[in-house]
């Protein structure tokens, strides 16, 4: 593990996410604490800053009262919990064949050109890391990104970039359809509930 | 085609409000009294009688599924648990319920737990839909706020919760025997049925998994009645269906049908016909990832659903529709899916941690076509060693799609392998 000094000696949860973290916790029958602990895992990831220390496996283990290896073992099972530090915007771009479909190559492409990396890597000012990922489930809207915790879908060469760009330059590019869509429906026009939408599709929102 | 007062999604596309406001004014919510004092057989019955088959893929009749739960409720409580761990390449209409009807999903968890005899419901998303997952929240803080879920759900007198748990990344966790170790904390490693959910499920207790689809259907089968639904689609293959039409189309969309749409309607109707026109089209994979690929003879005729499409060696499946044109290289399409399976393996089970790696591995040499011709016998030998000798399906899910491609590919295979071959020699 190359990435040890990055570990800190101690970890608890803090503020909001203690209040959500006991949340988690109280969906779940009495006895059975350790279902909260891929949300607990979740959190930590969030509040360390997009990876999971071994101190947090260590607190979160403690905290549902669970063997640590028992906490350690799901955090590797799950593909997203980081073990190790990620860059600031976690570029995971689908590679799954409706995407690749639709060229999700030119997407890496992108990727590579704007950031740097290649799959795998994290860019050496820590902005990105890039990452191929399986499906994201927007296979309508192929081919897609997804950016921390958003999707950036219906993209091409260009689009994928200027989001990239965008967000080197600490913008917020707007998410969901890059192309204009509002969201899964058909772009040429609407095939089915006219009666309710006589107008056609309305113009894409923005909202969530 | 569906006409649009059939259509139970009417804000797939959610251009209308998602909120409980807007999903009242679209009739959801509309005394879900009534329909839970319909008691619990009467809604199973109901169920029953409206021929809904599961739509996570399987296909199993939903209301048979509810009536497996035990008559009592002994000591251990029942649960629902809906499976939205949406990952199967080719499906995303679970998103679109969750982030735009989330309160039919809502309402049809409480209607169903009623009639199971549950008093909660766990709902396991996936943990990539990060928006979905909050706007599926969202919709449940609105339910609980007007008293149509919690102590007494509706006024019905009938306590009951739902949870919104969120996954983190697994494939596999869609399998419900996976999801439910999953949901209890653990790596989401598939179990051995039986014991099956609704005796052993979630805790040890007795537990129905059902598809997102499933459940957001079912309010309105119930208030609209059995007999409407399954007057809609074919004998044994009825009611309206969430279609996702991806990959080289004009118009990629989700749209609900009638179930026994048929294919080339489907794609020529709603996604704009094939790119390049139909006799551009090579391959359709009708039901995800997981289903063997059909040719273009075929998709000239089938008809989308279960027994159409088990009857040409295929499957509905989650009825994501991929099509690839001319221009796909179709060994490597299905060679990404391979790849996809070695990925998602748990690595339980000998025949699929084993088989998926080494199945991708020669799939890898048949695309560039460094191969013998023999091998592509040993390969489909080797997805029948796999298939059918694991616990859960994903071994299946991994040879499948290779005995679509050598069924109707193997031409294409063997050229490629004899061309390559070819052109070493000429380069010796």
């Amino acid at each position: 593990m190359t990435a040890d000094h990055h570990q800190p000696s101690s970890f608890a949860f803090e503020g909001d996410y203690l209040e959500k973290a006991k949340w988690h916790i109280s969906k779940y029958p009495e006895g059975r604490e350790q279902s909260a602990v891929m949300p607990l895992l979740d959190l930590a990831q969030r509040q360390h800053g997009g990876w999971i220390p071994q101190a947090a496996i260590e607190y979160i283990a403690d905290t549902l009262g669970m063997a640590s290896i028992r906490v350690y073992e799901v955090a590797t099972f799950y593909t997203m919990y980081n073990l190790h530090p990620v860059g600031e915007h976690f570029v995971q771009v689908c590679t799954n064949l409706p995407c690749w479909l639709r060229g999700s190559d030119q997407i890496m492409e992108a990727c590579k050109k704007v950031t740097g990396c290649s799959n795998g890597q994290t860019s050496e000012d820590g902005k990105f890391t890039v990452l191929e990922v399986e499906c994201l489930g927007a296979c309508v809207n192929a081919p897609m990104m997804q950016i921390g915790d958003d999707y950036y879908e219906d993209l091409n060469s260009a689009s994928a970039e200027a989001v990239l760009r965008a967000l080197q330059n600490g913008e917020k590019p707007k998410v969901g359809s890059q192309s204009g869509r509002h969201t899964c429906e058909p772009a040429g026009g609407l095939t089915s509930l006219t009666e309710f939408y006589p107008d056609g599709a309305p113009k894409a929102g923005g909202d969530d | 085609m569906l006409a649009d007062r059939d259509r139970i999604f009417t804000n797939i596309y959610g251009f209308g409000d998602a909120g409980l406001r807007g999903a009242q004014a679209r009739g959801d919510w509309d005394n879900t009294k009534a329909l839970i004092e319909k008691g619990r057989d009467g809604i199973i019955d109901e169920m029953k009688a409206s021929g809904l088959r599961g739509r996570g893929g399987a296909g199993f009749p939903t209301g048979v599924k509810w009536s497996f739960m035990p008559q009592e409720i002994g000591a251990r409580p029942h649960y629902l648990v809906i499976n939205a761990d949406e990952g199967e390449p080719g499906t995303c209409k679970d998103r679109e319920i969750m982030r735009s009807e989330p309160h039919k999903l809502i309402e049809g968890a409480l209607v169903a737990s009623f009639a199971m005899g549950a008093h909660a419901a766990y709902c396991y998303v996936r943990g990539e839909f990060h928006h979905e997952i909050n706007c599926l929240q969202r919709a449940v803080d609105e339910a609980y706020e007007a008293g149509l879920i919690g102590d007494n759900a509706c006024g019905s007198g009938w306590k009951f919760d739902f949870y919104v748990h969120s996954g983190a990344g697994a494939y596999i966790c869609g399998e419900e025997t996976s999801l439910i170790e999953s949901l209890e904390g653990k790596k989401g490693q598939p179990r051995l049925k039986p014991p099956f959910p609704a005796g052993v499920g979630v805790w040890g207790c007795p537990t129905t998994v059902n598809n997102v689809e499933s459940i957001a259907v079912a309010p309105t089968i119930l208030r609209r009645g059995a007999e409407w639904f399954a007057r809609i689609g074919r004998e044994n293959n009825t009611g309206t269906k969430l279609f996702n039409i991806s990959g080289h189309v004009n118009q990629p969309c989700t749209v609900e049908e009638a179930m026994g749409i048929p294919l080339k309607e489907l794609i020529e109707k709603h996604a704009g016909g094939v790119r390049g026109g139909w006799d551009n089209l090579l391959a359709v994979i009708p039901g995800g990832a997981s289903v063997p690929v059909l040719t273009k003879p075929i998709c000239e005729h089938v008809l989308m659903d279960f027994d159409s499409l088990r009857a040409e060696r295929s499957g509905l499946g989650t009825a994501a529709v991929m099509v690839m044109d001319k221009s796909t290289d179709i060994i490597k399409a299905i060679a990404r899916l391979s790849a996809f399976y070695k990925h998602e393996s748990c690595g339980q089970c000998t025949p699929c941690r084993e088989g998926t790696g080494w199945m991708a591995r020669v799939m890898q040499r048949m695309v560039t076509g460094d191969a013998d011709v023999s091998e592509i016998d040993t390969l489909e030998e080797v997805t029948k060693q796999v298939e059918g000798h694991t616990i859960c399906a994903l071994g299946d899910a991994a040879a499948w799609p290779i005995q679509g491609l050598i069924r109707h590919f193997r031409a294409d295979m063997k050229k490629r392998i004899l061309d390559r071959k070819a052109n070493r020699q000429a380069a010796e």
